[in-house]
């Protein structure tokens, strides 16, 4: 469905008109649509100038070295940096048209719809339960209590837990597995209902079987939602991804259909990467 | 170049002697303390638990009419001078409520004088010889006797010595207590909250901190002079009641809540607040649901060591006058009220031989709830730990 060759971002200083206007006509596709986004932590600028479009229904990886703003540029997605006094950002973040930096748009809004799953499983000291249906909760999607049983069995079916799960449901969610935990905040994550669900190494502090579990998971929830992944793991990125985007020092060095990138890279130095050679 | 075992070891040998005069000495330090409060408990309690018990005689009470005018009537002559003076008020107050018993008798253990109790302790007292003879020939006829000292634990301050008690006290500490605590933990803690989570770390709130952490250090008396000043003369609070004591207390003891306030707050882990903001939590949400509840264990334990630290001021209560003599149990927050470490200071001005074990004794009653305070603080915390 996305036959288009995504955006890439070619120089600091990309030519604008000519490759955004294919993607403009896929717009049916696109979910997020970056311009020129900078980010400065105090003086030093972590993000330069970033072009990049990310399709519905996708996977899509964010490699790179550490330190390279991959994990930066996916807290832009939710306005997470807010949380970072001396972050300073410029450009265009644009989700349904509008763009999620501007003064109008509520952050609590924008989380709603774009969900995250971070890097160490973090469940709330609560319930397994209580994990899943507290913020459908406070989101107002629930009212009565079956219509929550209802929710919080849903999400965590989808997210592959139910079986494991459904008759310890009043245990601590702290109590489950490394990888369970991480499901069970991709359950947390899901039950919103988001168009979006941003990952940041969400297998980093995994087991391989939990991981392998994680992947299949994504394969599986991209038929519903977005997902950006931040991937340390190159060979992840190539089994997950149907796009990949290389950071290196804070730019886009290279963004592909990920079959196309780690066969033929059009870039010297995402080929050293890919190879192995730095990072 | 590579050294011996013999050349190394011999090096060893130095830095082991080094570290074990080290262990030495700290252990030195600990035992010493150890000694200096094992001498301390030893000392109130010998001297403070017998003013827990008090001398009774045990004799013939005649009600007659001339006893309802004045009770020493009821006695036996020779004995008047060991019974308490209280007498002369309690027994015509007792016929008054019950005029009935007019013209009975009956055998009762009547309170005795401070003196005879000394006596029976083994205390300097200002016994006559032949009121000892008196009394050791009652003592092995069983009607003297030290018992259970009810009227320490059940009434107020008395300038009687054996009709003293802390009950007063002890009510005034709790009232002032209730202030404090109504006041201090809410701002503080909301104080904590918006330092620790909302507000910008800036210059302005760098100062804010610097000062509450100097609050904290601040002599306690000079927040009696500033309740003095501020409550009692600028806002026309009433001098000595539990109102002006608690307000001033709920100053002293507000960096400590918020000190301890955001210890607590800080020390959840920021992936609870990442992971709450992550699904759609505000702020305040964040706060409410998932910090607080952390939180809560270190919040309640600071508070209460905070008004436990409080509980043993007389200082600033001194100031805004809460030493005042207080006979009887309070009852609002406005009137005149004491403290138990005033009571305990106004104690040990005393003259009288039989207020040393009442001083002690009060030492032994503030000293128990203070450590009854701390040990439910750290059951609290025990109960209501969370793991993450």
């Amino acid at each position: 469905m996305n036959s288009q060759a995504p955006v890439m971002n070619q120089q600091h200083t990309p030519d604008v008109a000519q490759p955004y206007t294919r993607n403009e006509q896929a717009c049916h596709d696109l979910s997020i649509r970056v311009r020129d986004l900078n980010l400065w932590y105090g003086k030093s600028q972590a993000l330069k100038g970033l072009n990049i479009d990310l399709f519905q229904k996708n996977v899509t990886a964010l490699i790179g070295p550490s330190g390279c703003g991959k994990s930066t540029f996916l807290r832009c997605l939710n306005r997470m940096n807010d949380l970072i006094p001396s972050v300073h950002i410029e450009g265009l973040v644009e989700m349904d048209g509008q763009d999620v930096n501007a003064g109008k748009m509520d952050e609590v809004a924008l989380r709603r719809r774009v969900g995250m799953v971070f890097q160490k499983p973090d469940p709330f000291p609560n319930s397994i339960y209580e994990n899943i249906a507290y913020a459908p909760r406070m989101h107002d999607l629930v009212s009565r209590k079956a219509d929550q049983d209802e929710l919080v069995e849903k999400a965590l079916r989808d997210a592959g837990l139910w079986n494991e799960v459904k008759d310890k449901l009043q245990e601590p969610g702290t109590s489950l597995s490394g990888g369970q935990q991480q499901r069970l905040c991709i359950a947390r994550a899901i039950a919103v209902q988001p168009d979006v669900i941003l990952m940041d190494e969400p297998t980093s502090a995994l087991d391989p079987i939990s991981t392998a579990t994680i992947e299949d998971l994504m394969d599986k929830l991209k038929e519903q939602f977005t997902i950006v992944t931040v991937t340390h793991n190159m060979q992840q990125a190539a089994r997950v991804a149907d796009y990949t985007a290389f950071f290196h020092l804070g730019e886009i060095i290279e963004y592909n259909d990920t079959k196309v990138m780690f066969s033929t890279p059009a870039q010297k130095k995402t080929e050293d990467y890919i190879s192995g050679r730095y990072g | 170049m590579s050294h011996s075992f013999d050349e190394i070891s011999q090096q060893l040998k130095r830095r082991h002697r080094k570290s074990a005069r080290l262990k030495w000495a700290s252990m030195g330090a600990l035992g010493l303390a150890g000694l200096f409060l094992v001498l301390f408990f030893a000392d109130m309690l010998s001297k403070g638990l017998p003013a827990f018990q008090q001398a009774y005689i045990n004799t013939e009470v005649r009600y007659t009419e001339e006893a309802s005018r004045d009770g020493r009537q009821a006695f036996d002559q020779d004995l008047i001078p060991l019974i308490s003076r209280t007498v002369v008020r309690v027994i015509p107050l007792q016929l008054r409520n019950n005029p009935e018993m007019i013209g009975t008798s009956e055998q009762r253990w009547m309170l005795a004088t401070s003196e005879v109790d000394q006596y029976l302790k083994g205390h300097r007292n200002r016994l006559s010889d032949e009121e000892k003879a008196e009394i050791d020939e009652r003592v092995a006829a069983g009607q003297v006797d030290l018992r259970f000292n009810k009227t320490f634990f059940g009434s107020g301050d008395s300038k009687i010595a054996e009709n003293a008690g802390i009950l007063s006290a002890v009510v005034g500490t709790i009232m002032t207590m209730i202030v404090t605590l109504l006041i201090s933990f809410p701002i503080g803690v909301m104080t904590a909250i918006y330092l620790e989570e909302f507000a910008p770390d800036n210059r302005f709130t760098q100062i804010i901190e610097i000062n509450i952490n100097n609050l904290a250090a601040i002599p306690s008396i000079l927040f009696g002079l500033l309740g003095l000043a501020i409550f009692i003369n600028f806002f026309g609070v009433p001098r000595s009641s539990p109102l002006a004591g608690g307000m001033t207390l709920a100053l002293m003891t507000l960096p400590v809540i918020i000190i301890a306030t955001r210890t607590a707050l800080r020390s959840v882990p920021d992936s609870i607040r990442h992971a709450a903001f992550g699904v759609g939590c505000s702020r305040w949400q964040v706060v409410r649901d998932h910090v607080l509840p952390l939180a809560m264990p270190g919040i309640m334990t600071g508070s209460i060591i905070g008004l436990a630290e409080a509980m043993g001021e007389a200082a600033p209560l001194i100031i805004v006058g809460m030493v005042a003599f207080i006979p009887d149990v309070g009852a609002s927050f406005t009137q005149a009220a004491t403290v138990m470490p005033a009571q305990i200071f106004t104690w040990s001005g005393e003259p009288e031989q039989a207020f040393v074990e009442k001083t002690a004794g009060g030492i032994l009653v503030l000293l128990s709830v203070l450590i009854s305070l701390n040990a439910f603080a750290v059951v609290l915390r025990k109960k209501f730990e969370r793991r993450w």
